[in-house]
């Protein structure tokens, strides 16, 4: 089993990306579990939704409390909320920022991973860009489709297109391609976030 | 179909599928999905010949069930939590009456405190109104039990409440079968009613009953009630040739064939602790697991069968019964033969509180070694308990218990002014 946890704030989509998610390992063939970390959300506060992957039927029903991955959609809330709870030393991290680890405080956390599994990616800028809308979801599931190699871009594409549909769908299927690029375009070099 | 879908989206479909004539509803959190999913359909045409009446209350909503019911349409309703609290005069009415609602709890915790997140206190307040509850353990078995429900309630004349965890299944996206329009059209007949309000044929349903006849009426509910537990498992066998699948029933035993301790529970938990029983077997513990999916009535015959060679039974429930403890565990007593205090009550996931395998691979753990209380709560913060019983003994005017806690763990800053 392959467990993500995604965080960051009412309004940018967050539970929409689990659920996209699980839609795109659906698509796959595979099981796979969406739910929100249920609360009274509000704009702006910090809200937290899941996704398991597996090959079999997924039975467990706890919040993912040792994550396989990360993927932060707002890095303000970095040193608010314990985002890096529990994840394992294998894991992967992708954050939306134009910033480098260091810069946002947190290059200690990366220098804990494998380098080749903790990125960054400005998919705000990348939403705004193709969608209009400062909305980063699925421009970050495109960059996890490149970091972690756990789903397929074509499968992210299907999913959003499926949750979206339309002139806002392929916009957000841009944007999700975009962040693929840059993520894999990353990939091969020495990382800004690895150790000297 | 297979479909990676939201539950209550799923649940809203197999809804459509047994093509309810009347659907009233009112929002309330975390059943709200079900409901507007169906509105669309209404709206869209996509649902044909069916009426969506938006009601002014959980009471209206009960009512406009029972006054179309008795009018011989298909009703259905949603509600949780204090929604369900609100309309409970109408809900002994629909049973009282021997009208076949099918209603989906999407279940909730009750306040004060005020709390939005799933536990079952609210279908436990309900367990004796008379209405058939059923607990679906994943949104699979939420889609497949509604289908169920409306030709169980409508063979008995009974109405059928169904149960599924709030959030926690209702917000989850997952994979499920939806099955085709014609497989249920062959599964589920027409809605051919007892009793109908037909000007062509005038009767008055809701006749004042003395106590010439009182006790009778309700006699005669209690075996129509009990009819189901014959009728269950034999429909659970059918919709599985029909549909190809396990769903329903009144129990599902899991590895329980040599376990000398049994974990007995009702819901979406089930699945977390199947996964901690995994581990434990591994282990070489010999535990198994007891879902119970039919509540009411209460299956005795077959928890005592399922639980006779159980030397110890660990419940894990969601609700409390204040100033007793469990509400499954005193059911499930009366069924087990075994010494009663070998049965366990473990209160969990109150108000939201996850259950993860940690916490429960203790419980069995402790049950296994002999040490679990009769009585215990998983996770329980006794540090926080502490302070608010500190409190009280310092001073007279304490102050509210709720806010105070919160203030303790820092969730609220400090008093007003």
């Amino acid at each position: 089993m392959f467990q993500i946890r995604i965080h960051g704030r009412g309004g940018q989509g967050v539970v929409t990306a689990a659920e996209m998610l699980s839609v795109a390992a659906f698509r796959e063939g595979r099981h796979a579990q969406a739910f929100p970390s249920f609360g009274s959300e509000r704009t702006g506060a910090p809200v937290v939704a899941f996704c398991r992957l597996d090959e079999r039927e997924i039975r467990l029903r706890e919040p993912v409390l040792q994550p396989d991955a990360l993927i932060i959609q707002d890095p303000t809330l970095l040193h608010q909320v314990d985002v890096f709870g529990g994840l394992a030393g294998d894991g992967y991290v992708l954050i939306n920022t134009s910033r480098s680890f260091e810069a946002l405080g947190v290059g200690e956390v990366a220098h804990r991973l494998r380098a080749e599994r903790v990125r960054t990616v400005p998919a705000t800028e990348f939403a705004l860009k193709h969608v209009g809308r400062p909305l980063p979801n699925a421009a970050l599931l495109g960059g996890f489709a490149a970091v972690s190699g756990r789903i397929s871009l074509d499968a992210v594409a299907a999913a959003i297109r499926e949750k979206f549909g339309g002139k806002v769908g392929e916009g957000n299927v841009a944007a999700a391609r975009e962040a693929y690029a840059f993520v894999r375009g990353a990939l091969p070099e020495a990382s800004h976030a690895q150790a000297d | 179909m297979l479909k990676q879908t939201e539950g209550s989206h799923a649940v809203a479909e197999a809804v459509a599928l047994c093509r309810p004539e009347v659907i009233c509803a009112y929002p309330i959190s975390p059943q709200t999905h079900i409901v507007e999913a169906l509105g669309g359909m209404v709206k869209s045409g996509a649902l044909e010949r069916c009426e969506f009446i938006n009601v002014e209350s959980e009471f209206a909503a009960m009512s406009v069930a029972i006054g179309a019911s008795a009018a011989g349409a298909r009703a259905y309703t949603a509600t949780a939590s204090q929604g369900l609290l609100y309309m409970a005069e109408a809900v002994f009415n629909a049973s009282g009456l021997g009208l076949p609602i099918v209603m989906t709890v999407a279940n909730r915790a009750i306040g004060a405190p005020i709390n939005i997140w799933n536990d079952h206190t609210d279908a436990m307040s309900q367990r004796d109104c008379g209405w058939i509850q059923l607990f679906a353990e994943t949104n699979q078995e939420a889609l497949d039990l509604h289908i169920q429900a409306f030709r169980l309630g409508e063979e008995l004349s009974l109405p059928v409440m169904v149960c599924m965890d709030g959030f926690i299944l209702t917000h989850a996206y997952e994979r499920v079968d939806v099955p085709a329009q014609g497989q249920v059209d062959a599964w589920l007949p027409p809605f051919e009613p007892r009793q109908v309000l037909d000007p062509a044929d005038p009767v008055s349903i809701g006749a004042m009953v003395g106590p010439e006849a009182f006790t009778e009426v309700r006699y005669l509910a209690h075996v129509k009630q009990m009819r189901a537990l014959e009728l269950i498992p034999g429909w659970a066998e059918e919709f599985r040739g029909a549909f190809g699948r396990e769903s329903g029933g009144l129990l599902h035993s899991y590895r329980t064939e040599d376990a000398d301790t049994v974990v007995v529970a009702l819901g979406s938990v089930l699945g977390t602790i199947k996964d901690t029983v995994d581990e434990m077997r591994r282990d070489g513990a010999k535990i198994g697991v007891l879902g119970i999916t039919c509540f009411r009535p209460w299956p005795h015959a077959a928890v005592r069968a399922a639980l006779a060679s159980a030397r110890r039974v660990v419940v894990i429930e969601k609700s409390l019964a204040v100033g007793l403890g469990g509400i499954v565990s005193a059911n499930v007593r009366t069924s087990f033969t075994g010494r009663p205090d070998a049965v366990h009550a473990v209160i969990a996931g109150l108000g939201g509180r996850a259950i993860t395998r940690a916490s429960l691979g203790q419980a069995f753990a402790a049950a296994l070694g002999g040490t679990l209380e009769p009585l215990s709560f998983l996770d329980l913060d006794r540090a926080l308990v502490e302070r608010a019983l500190a409190r009280e003994r310092e001073q007279r005017r304490s102050g509210p218990i709720a806010e105070g806690m919160l203030r303790d763990l820092g969730v609220v800053a400090a008093r007003p002014g």
